[in-house]
């Protein structure tokens, strides 16, 4: 590969195909290296992926034939203890008309391959089965080109776009960013599990074509701060569990067995019930929010997607920030490009625009977001108990009075947590949402 | 609850390479400073197992999360992705 090029972009995800299918139509001459087979062979996410952001990129993706699995019409969040749990959702008939693909679902397997056809019909140069083990750099220290574990294949470009992933070992070695501490990460592991199309339908109370998703809270990570998770797919349910990994660490938990105990879960069992797994999954998620985003660019480099550690959790996005960021990467890019400067200063728009839109200012919304879940431990362990059992006694009908029901409610609340540390639950949680 | 890890990888498809993309640095190390051993329980496809008094590296059914690189408490797993198209291959992803 002598070859040089304009942009070289490490990780055919959906931060660097975004940034490739802009940069190619302008004209920019762009190659995206990729370590799996095909696109989307190594990529692995909960399954949820936003029309907006796709549409920036690619106005007519329905048309294209973006491989949708179910386009989500309903939004559940569970809070669950050992035996049971609370649940919420919200439907609109409006997410199946004018904010149709608002939010659907897709496997990055099929998706992530055929965004990266789109680019490539768009010019850019799509490589597979190949590891970018290194960064070159010149003598002043400016990054000028990727090493890859091809024969001869050092190749040259003006501007370098990190978007590997959360995972990457390239910056571990380069220090481009440091590598993530375990309490800045959640390991999550999921199951995809095969079950009819109108298995679905029915037990989802959906239409063809329309799905659910389901956040879930409590219990279910055994104490640990984490969330778990169940989306639709066309014939498949994405049903996986995630936890911090320092606190994977400390309890000595083993991933498997509490995604296992998890689907054993009252409220989890039915859903699943008679499906066959299909595949079996692990993926980390950058969780430390605003203040783990590392140096988004410098001399000949930029950072996007999980690789710059983008990730909104309260609101479990991650897709849309990768897809803004690759198209932000994209502009500030060819400004670059234009000046012939690709020098961090040269570079440096893509920050700028990175932190006036959605992207930054939603995760610094949520600065306090990742402390809050760390400080507070009895959101996963005692409270969905105590509120288990709250319900269960004002649901319960025994001749007992309500009055004396909702005393003894009260002095339980109490009795798990004292009311100084309700005040300071409260007070945090509202510092975190704010 | 007990759960065959197995089971589940056998779900995956692997393109499995000759050579291990992970290693332990000093193997000596995991039994003379190492108590917890986190890696024996903390890796989603249970790639380290102890046999006898040493850990065992079963790298073919790795995930390639790098969940052990930086679990590891003493920075001990030698953590490469494998070759350009080797390791576990996505159906769905």
């Amino acid at each position: 590969m002598n070859e040089s090029f304009d942009v070289a972009i490490v990780g055919a995800g959906p931060a660097g195909i975004s940034t490739a299918c802009i940069l190619a139509e302008s004209g920019v001459k762009t190659i995206v290296l990729e370590r799996g087979e095909y696109p989307g062979s190594k990529n692995m996410f909960g399954g949820v992926l936003y029309g907006h952001d796709l549409a920036q990129i690619l106005p007519d993706y329905v048309q294209k034939g973006c491989p949708v699995e179910r386009n989500i019409v309903e939004s559940r969040i569970w809070y669950l203890s050992e035996d049971g749990g609370y649940q919420l959702g919200y439907r609109d008939r409006a997410f199946d008309d004018e904010l149709k693909f608002n939010a659907f679902t897709v496997g990055r397997a099929k998706f992530d391959r055929w965004f990266a056809d789109q680019a490539a019909q768009k010019g850019a140069l799509v490589i597979c089965s190949t590891v970018v083990t290194d960064l070159l750099r010149d003598g002043s220290g400016k990054v000028i080109g990727v090493r890859t574990d091809r024969p001869e294949g050092d190749l040259r470009a003006s501007v370098v776009l990190l978007s590997d992933g959360i995972n990457s070992p390239l910056a571990a070695k380069t220090g481009f960013r440091p590598e993530p501490k375990p309490e800045n990460v959640a390991l999550a592991v999921k199951e995809t599990i095969a079950l009819p199309e109108e298995v679905i339908d029915e037990r989802f109370n959906v239409g063809p074509g329309q799905g659910v998703t389901t956040e879930i809270l409590g219990e279910v990570t055994l104490g640990m701060n984490g969330v778990a998770f169940l989306y639709t797919n066309k014939a498949s349910l994405s049903v996986g569990i995630g936890a911090n990994l320092a606190d994977f660490a400390a309890r000595r938990v083993k991933p498997y067995e509490m995604l296992e105990r998890f689907k054993a879960h009252p409220m989890v069992a039915p859903l699943i019930k008679a499906g066959k797994p299909r595949e079996y999954l692990a993926h980390w998620l950058p969780e430390g929010g605003y203040d783990a985003i590392p140096q988004l660019c410098g001399d000949g480099f930029l950072v996007a997607g999980d690789s710059a550690m983008l990730f909104n959790a309260p609101h479990r996005e991650g897709s849309n920030l990768a897809m803004a960021s690759g198209r932000l990467a994209a502009e500030a890019i060819m400004e670059a490009l234009q000046r012939g400067d690709f020098s961090r200063r040269g570079l440096a728009g893509y920050s700028a625009r990175l932190e006036s839109s959605f992207v930054i200012q939603d995760l610094k919304k949520y600065r306090h977001f990742p402390g809050f879940l760390g400080r507070h431990h009895e959101i996963f362990t005692t409270l969905p108990g105590a509120a288990a059992a709250a319900a269960r006694e004002m649901i319960r009908v025994d001749g007992v009075p309500k009055r004396r029901k909702q005393q003894s409610i009260l002095r339980n609340l109490r009795r798990r947590l004292p009311l100084l540390d309700w005040i300071r639950l409260l007070w945090d949680g509202w510092r975190a949402f704010r | 609850m007990s759960v065959k890890v197995e089971d589940k990888l056998f779900l995956n498809r692997f393109r499995v390479d000759e050579e291990s993309h992970l290693g332990l640095i000093d193997y000596s190390l995991c039994t003379r400073e190492c108590p917890d051993q986190p890696c024996l329980y903390i890796c989603p496809a249970n790639v380290y197992r102890l046999e006898a008094d040493r850990i065992s590296v079963n790298y073919e059914g790795c995930l390639e999360c790098g969940t052990c690189r930086i679990g590891c408490p003493h920075f001990n797993i030698e953590w490469r992705f494998p070759k350009g198209g080797y390791g576990v291959r996505h159906k769905f992803g």
